[in-house]
């Protein structure tokens, strides 16, 4: 296991390595323009731009300005907007990622309880009505744009229903867990049920998949020639087998939400967590503000991921052979 | 079969788009229309009207007629139905060429890969790995940011930034590797097999066996990927714009639409509703469409992301 673990997260120091080479290239090697041009935005003027080639030591070779860019992202953490000018990025992104995570991780416990419950549900009534409309629901949730559900939520929510319905709900923002704990989870409830309606029904669809293949192994013949109930055959042997693969599969979409359904989630409902941060960077180009959300991220997630698959490997000892 | 049918709706609508513009709506669904003036019912109505609550205008309303203004106008005074059908267009185009674009190159890349096996393949593998591991709505973002301020030149390739190739490429390449893996995959466990051994033994060339005994067997999983990755293209590029980075103006697709109708959300709600329910449907339609065909296919195939 030790083993395992050292070599899944040399993987990871690898693969972020690779990842910043190419945050790299996109922002400081992409043919076109002159990139201290891109850097400082628009309307940057010759002294900005003489700034930005000395910063980012634009007239050296590339090597180098590779290990620049990666000292002001990490080691000194002063990279600089040239937008708002003087703000330094890095604060900003480490202030906003309380937020972020827990936009994501409340989401998730939210998307794991629906997603097994309706895949169990589901595999256990197979035939029956609610079985397809589950299946329907996973479907249709994977189809709907995280943004667009969003700004339905808040339609329902914020508009004419406020004042009847959910006169308890905020209007959006957020309050730090530590300052008031019940604020917390109202302010993110509905953030929260945005996201986890994307991704359980995909959960569902796939574990009850999962349990009608385990249901035909041997080891669930065994247990019923055993005389077990169905239902004990079904929590205790098919389910615990079922889910090694939620495990796996959440261990990548915990990842991409991230990077995506997080950071449009966070734009509609004003979270200002590192998604909102980098949209902010987007609607007035700043360039520094957008690489280090970028880079940030993802890094989170290579680590986030590694620490999935060491968990996986805890629960299934097959794969710390095979990888 | 409805999946189907519900596609070539869309389809079909959305090339009609410049029908409806020109012979219901008669006005431009892509200049603003601060100034105008239609006539409902026998009298004539500003496009934008004072706001109720005293300050400022406020576009028209659904008129649910179809001669004019059916879902309202947006903040420029623009028709938004006529702009819906437009930006279908766009949307569906980017959908199906970045699919198109993805499919093919990840079915090539991953041919060879997997039957040359190798430094090809090892190379192949790990740019793979690198692209699959980078967050793919992040990497879409950085490269959409980068190349709208520029456009790409390189050597005797310009695409200018304010075009539709740029979303197209961008969402094609980043999706690469999630069908290519698979396809390398396949083809690697094909190579072992006895029709293939038999086909090397037998001195046939390497692009003769690529074209007449792999691709035969790797075709059935390349036409279960081909709606899935229609609908996750459509919904990348909605996100892309609606974050400002993918269709830039004066195109519209539905995620611009969306973006227009987050200002508009609590007055004049249909705005952002239409659209949003126009990728719903699609998406749909082609999520279910990749399942039918899946069970039709190729049971066993699959896509990250997908079920």
């Amino acid at each position: 296991m030790f083993r395992y673990i050292i070599r899944r997260l040399i993987s990871a120091v690898l693969v972020m390595f690779a990842i910043s080479v190419m945050v790299f290239l996109i922002f400081f090697a992409t043919p076109g323009v002159n990139p201290a041009a891109r850097i400082a935005g628009r309307s940057a003027s010759p002294e900005v731009l003489r700034h930005v080639s000395i910063e980012f030591g634009l007239d050296k070779p590339l090597p180098i300005r590779y290990l620049i860019m990666m000292y002001h992202l990490f080691i000194k953490q002063d990279l600089t907007s040239y937008v708002n000018i003087g703000d330094k990025i890095i604060p900003q992104i480490i202030a906003a990622a309380p937020i972020t995570l827990s936009l994501v991780f409340g989401a998730a416990v939210i998307w794991l309880i629906v997603g097994i419950l309706g895949g169990v549900v589901a595999a256990s009534n197979r035939g029956k009505f609610i079985d397809p409309l589950i299946m329907f629901i996973g479907i249709a949730t994977i189809s709907i744009p995280a943004y667009w559900l969003g700004e339905m939520v808040n339609l329902i929510t914020q508009d004419k229903l406020h004042a009847s319905l959910f006169p308890w709900l905020p209007n959006g923002g957020y309050v730090a867990i530590t300052s008031n704990p019940w604020q917390w989870a109202l302010h993110l409830l509905f953030p929260w049920l945005t996201l986890a309606a994307l991704y359980s029904g995909i959960y569902a669809r796939v574990l009850r998949g999962e349990l009608i293949n385990a249901m035909n192994e041997d080891y669930i013949r065994t247990a019923r020639a055993k005389g077990l109930s169905e239902r004990r055959i079904l929590y205790r042997h098919a389910l615990r087998c079922s889910l090694i693969t939620i495990v796996s599969l959440f261990g990548l979409d915990f990842g991409a939400l991230i990077g995506g359904a997080a950071l449009l989630t966070e734009v509609v409902f004003g979270l200002q967590g590192v998604g909102w941060l980098t949209y902010q960077g987007l609607t007035n180009l700043d360039l520094p503000l957008i690489m280090g959300c970028v880079m940030y991220g993802a890094f989170f997630v290579v680590l986030a991921s590694a620490v999935v698959d060491i968990l996986y490997a805890y629960l299934d000892p097959r794969v710390r052979i095979a990888t | 079969m409805i999946a189907l049918g519900v596609l070539m709706f869309m389809v079909i609508v959305s090339l009609c788009a410049p029908i409806y513009a020109h012979h219901f709506a008669h006005d431009d669904p892509f200049n603003s229309n601060l100034q105008g003036r239609i006539k409902i019912g026998g009298k004539f109505r500003s496009v934008m009207q004072a706001n109720p609550s005293g300050l400022g205008v406020v576009p028209i309303a659904p008129t649910w007629s179809f001669s004019h203004y059916f879902l309202g106008a947006d903040e420029l005074g623009r028709d938004v139905f006529a702009r819906l059908l437009y930006g279908g267009r766009v949307s569906l185009l980017i959908g199906f060429s970045s699919a198109v674009i993805c499919v093919f190159v990840a079915a090539v890349m991953g041919m060879v890969a997997g039957y040359f096996g190798g430094v090809v393949d090892w190379l192949m593998s790990r740019l793979f790995d690198i692209i699959w591991a980078f967050p793919i709505y992040l990497l879409a973002i950085s490269l959409s940011v980068i190349l709208l301020t520029s456009g790409l030149n390189l050597g005797v390739i310009h695409i200018s930034a304010g075009s539709l190739l740029l979303p197209i490429l961008i969402i094609a390449s980043v999706y690469v590797p999630y069908v290519a893996r698979p396809i390398r995959g396949i083809v690697f466990s094909l190579k072992e097999r006895e029709f293939i051994q038999a086909a090397i033994a037998s001195g046939a060339s390497d692009w003769h066996i690529l074209r007449k005994e792999i691709l035969p067997n790797v075709a059935p999983s390349v036409i279960v990927f081909f709606p899935l990755m229609v609908a996750f293209s459509l919904l990348t590029e909605s996100a892309l714009s609606f974050l400002s980075i993918g269709v830039q103006p004066p195109q519209a697709s539905w995620g611009t639409i969306i973006q227009d109708g987050l200002q508009l959300l609590y007055t004049r709600p249909w705005v952002a509703i239409a659209p949003g329910l126009c990728i719903v449907v699609t998406a749909g339609a082609l999520n279910i469409l990749g399942d039918g065909a899946r069970d039709a296919f190729d049971p066993k195939a699959k896509l990250r992301g997908s079920i």
